[in-house]
């Protein structure tokens, strides 16, 4: 195999087939990037109709039920389908290896049937759009979803399959850290977005079959009529909320640790600063994946769920959210006396930042047992979580991507257009989702097709912020796309980044190194390293 | 009691609807502490952010970071400690807050609550009087809702007193109240239940002591009037307008206009004409014969109708012709 040492991998074998039968772990990710961005494109629109429906609280353009089933299918394909494996199977497949100075995963053909199950369960949530499109809120809450006669099964069945994916990544991952890194890349010489993922991973693998076990019998209560958590047949529907949560808990962690790692990656890189608190970030990831295993019941406070499991978990919660706090103060802390470059992945990551506190604080709120019982299920909570979930994730992603663009395609994309697009998704997001905590406080609860006149103003501004951010993500696609077709070839590092991944070439070769590196660093050492 | 409902959004300030209770305003004390408290730290992080990327702006003279400051140990613990002794303030503050909410004092009024897609229905059991999506309380008296759902999930909130709770079908969930200003208040339905949750709607109405007194009083009288105006009444009372329409147009349900007499086509082949006994058994038992094109969604309202209000809706769909 000498011959493909020098050549990139994009070049190194042609054709579609070359594409479907790959093991290359740059390649797979590249496909899961498709798939995600067309995911977040399909979700956004839905997104979208709700907001023009919303514009007043009569019919503007679609019936109750079928608002019920864009909501659902919203919440659905961005969850599944787009956030879970949005940074870990696409810039994380991608990076991974990379970052750890390793040819490869450390199964790369199951790295290959990963992909191949996710566009399996994709294709059954796809099905089930077209055939009866579920009606139930991406949430599946009994007994709703086991009486509704929308195809509940195969939406839940695609979610089932999807795990199989998140599971079968997460493994790999994990078993990747553990054998794959570079002579002399011990544990604390990692790259923090490597500690991120291998938490994350350990979420995917143990919290995902718990949801699987949960939508089976949901689906054997739905086929076989046997009481689980229907009343009307003997079941409790309250369990049914204990196990969805106590995988969907977990699962908000499988969504934001990814974007936490990138974080560190950008506040390093475009300081040229060492990270601050290298250790106490890595161990506040590892404390975010063990403690989030024990506070799904805070989203049950109202449930019927007794009052001191209740009062646990609000304290459990509020825990939770220190190795978050944790995580930000360091890397505020990283930029002193750095020399910090205000390129478009760092404002990106300043935007997460800002937005991700104000998801946290708010998230304080709702952890809060009096608190809560107002802002419950009021619009409070969809701010509260759109606010970590696109102002985190979202942010970090957009980040990890505008920064990981040049190594993937060894094109620059034009920087200019770049920083308008983010600061109009910035501005837009802020417009459409602010406006929402004040709506949810005032009393207006989620999940509604219509509601009282006198809210009209508020969902109307609201509406209004999604078309500045819509315009912002379309600027995004175009200079995204016509990068790809510029001529100048990028440098191995043109941000400055000392990461492994910034040490070969861009794009990488096959095997990404022409030798096996040899580490004898901390992994962000700007004194030792020069590139 | 045609007067509408209290705006949420322009009573009160700029966050909550106005207070209708004195616990409801300790509530909104401990938001804005926990609000201001965040706001103060969001902007400490804001500020000093705002002061290093100014400061240490990379320039001509700025290429490299100046000093390689990679560790603090008095600093993590710093705000690893007091942001825990923060969060741990808020959390006894939140639970004492909580359980004045979820322990009702000893002298309440009892009300019984039913929520049924898709509508509320409130039973006095002292005094034999049911109502439909309108609850009257008398005011500064602690009231108790026990509360069961008849099919779905669904979610008893009441804004302006702070307070909600899940209503699960088999099992009783309860939430109390003190009302301490005269009105009428929003109810809204925030589990999410199908295609009419958002119009699950119902009102808190809170009158002095003599009027609930009378209120009382005059909620039996519906024995009076003759049986058609008694439907056209229940017509709306009971929330049946919801699901029917009076002028032929397909809603949830089959429209009232023409119904008796007409033949009925059913789901599983059989027809039957419309007559008395298959309206009463549509109320009673509505699962038990569906029209075609229509899903079984409408609960049962055995026991929520006398014979008399059934007689009543009876007579008034004879005159829909």
């Amino acid at each position: 195999m000498g011959h493909l040492e020098n050549i990139n991998f994009f070049k190194a074998a042609k054709g579609f087939k070359s594409w479907l039968i790959t093991v290359d772990h740059k390649r797979i990710g590249i496909m899961y990037l498709l798939f995600i961005v067309a995911a977040f494109t399909l979700g956004g629109l839905a997104a979208g109709i709700m907001r023009i429906e919303l514009l007043s609280p009569d019919k503007v353009l679609l019936t109750a039920k079928q608002y019920n089933q864009f909501f659902t299918l919203h919440g659905a394909i961005m969850v599944f389908l787009f956030i879970i494996p949005s940074i870990p199977a696409a810039l994380g497949n991608f990076f991974l290896p990379l970052q750890i100075g390793a040819k490869d995963v450390a199964f790369p053909k199951l790295n290959l049937a990963s992909l191949y199950i996710y566009v399996f369960g994709a294709l059954f949530c796809v099905y089930s759009m077209w055939h009866g499109a579920v009606d139930t809120g991406w949430t599946f809450y009994t007994p709703y979803s086991t009486t509704t006669d929308t195809s509940v099964i195969s939406m839940t069945l695609g979610a089932f399959i999807l795990g199989f994916s998140s599971i079968l990544t997460g493994m790999n991952f994990i078993v990747t850290v553990h054998k794959m890194r570079a002579p002399g890349m011990t544990w604390f010489r990692m790259p923090l977005f490597v500690w991120s993922l291998y938490a994350t991973s350990i979420l995917q693998v143990l919290a995902t079959p718990v949801l699987a076990i949960t939508l089976l019998l949901l689906i054997v209560e739905k086929t076989m009529g046997i009481g689980i958590f229907d009343p009307a047949i003997g079941g409790d529907p309250v369990l049914f909320q204990h196990f969805f949560w106590f995988y969907s808990h977990p699962a908000v962690y499988i969504m934001i640790l990814p974007a936490m790692g990138i974080m560190s990656e950008l506040f390093t890189t475009f300081t040229k600063k060492n990270i601050f608190g290298y250790k106490a970030i890595a161990y506040s990831s590892i404390a975010i994946a063990l403690v989030s295993f024990l506070v799904w019941g805070h989203h049950m406070f109202l449930s019927g769920q007794s009052d001191l499991a209740s009062t646990i978990f609000s304290a459990l919660t509020f825990i939770v959210a220190i190795p978050s706090a944790i995580k930000v103060f360091n890397w505020i802390s990283t930029m002193y006396k750095g020399s910090i470059d205000l390129k478009t992945p760092f404002l990106y990551g300043l935007s997460f930042l800002f937005l991700f506190s104000v998801g946290g604080f708010t998230g304080i709120v709702l952890g809060t047992l009096s608190l809560d019982v107002h802002m419950h299920d009021t619009y409070y909570v969809v701010a509260h979580f759109h606010y970590v979930m696109m102002g985190g994730t979202v942010m970090g992603f957009l980040g990890g991507l505008h920064y990981w663009w040049p190594k993937m395609f060894g094109k620059m994309y034009n920087e200019f257009w770049a920083k308008i697009a983010c600061a109009l998704i910035f501005v837009g997001f802020n417009m459409v989702f602010f406006t929402q905590f004040i709506l949810g406080s005032k009393g207006m609860p989620r999940r509604y097709y219509s509601y009282l006149d006198q809210f009209q103003p508020l969902h109307q501004f609201s509406t209004s912020g999604t078309w500045v951010m819509g315009l912002g993500f379309i600027i995004v696609f175009i200079y995204l796309i016509n990068s790809l077709f510029r001529k100048e070839e990028v440098s191995n590092s043109p941000w400055g980044g000392i990461t492994l991944e910034w040490q070969t070439t861009s794009p990488p070769p096959v095997y990404n190194f022409i030798e096996t590196p040899i580490v004898d660093n901390d992994p962000y050492d700007f004194e030792k390293v020069k590139i | 009691m045609s007067t509408k409902n209290n705006s949420l959004v322009s009573s009160g300030d700029i966050w909550f609807p106005e207070p209708l209770s004195t616990l409801a305003k300790d509530i909104d004390y401990l938001y804005y502490v926990t609000m201001w408290g965040s706001v103060i730290i969001f902007l400490g992080m804001f500020l000093i952010s705002i002061y290093f990327l100014l400061k240490y702006r990379r320039t001509k003279s700025n290429l490299v970071a100046q000093k390689q400051v990679i560790e603090n140990h008095k600093l993590e613990i710093a705000w690893t400690v007091i942001p825990l002794i923060l969060v741990m303030i808020l959390f006894v503050w939140g639970f004492k807050d909580y359980l004045r909410l979820r322990i009702p004092p000893e002298d309440t009024l009892k009300i019984n609550v039913t929520g049924a897609k898709w509508f509320w229905s409130f039973e006095y059991p002292k005094n034999n009087i049911k109502t439909l999506n309108q609850v009257y309380v008398p005011v500064n008296q602690s009231i108790e809702f026990k509360m069961i759902s008849k099919d779905v999930l669904h979610n008893l909130f009441i804004p302006n007193l702070r307070i909600k709770r899940d209503v699960i079908p088999n099992s009783y969930s309860g939430l109390w109240f003190k009302a301490e200003k005269v009105g009428r208040y929003q109810i809204f339905c925030t589990e999410y239940c199908g295609d009419k949750h958002s119009e699950m709607l119902a009102d808190l109405i809170v009158l002095s002591e003599e009027d609930y007194e009378e209120w009382l009083n005059s909620a039996n009288e519906s024995e009076d009037i003759p049986l058609e105006d008694l439907g056209k009444k229940l017509y709306t009372a009971k929330a049946c307008n919801g699901c029917h329409s009076l002028d032929g147009s397909n809603m949830v349900g089959p429209t009232w206009k023409g119904l008796f007499g007409k033949i009925r086509n059913f789901t599983d082949g059989t027809s039957v004409k419309s007559d008395e006994n298959y309206i009463r058994e549509s109320i009673v038992y509505p699962q038990k014969k569906l029209v075609k094109g229509y899903q079984n969604v409408m609960p049962s309202y055995a026991g929520l109708l006398s014979d008399r209000e059934i007689d009543g809706i009876i007579e008034y769909i004879k005159t829909l012709k």
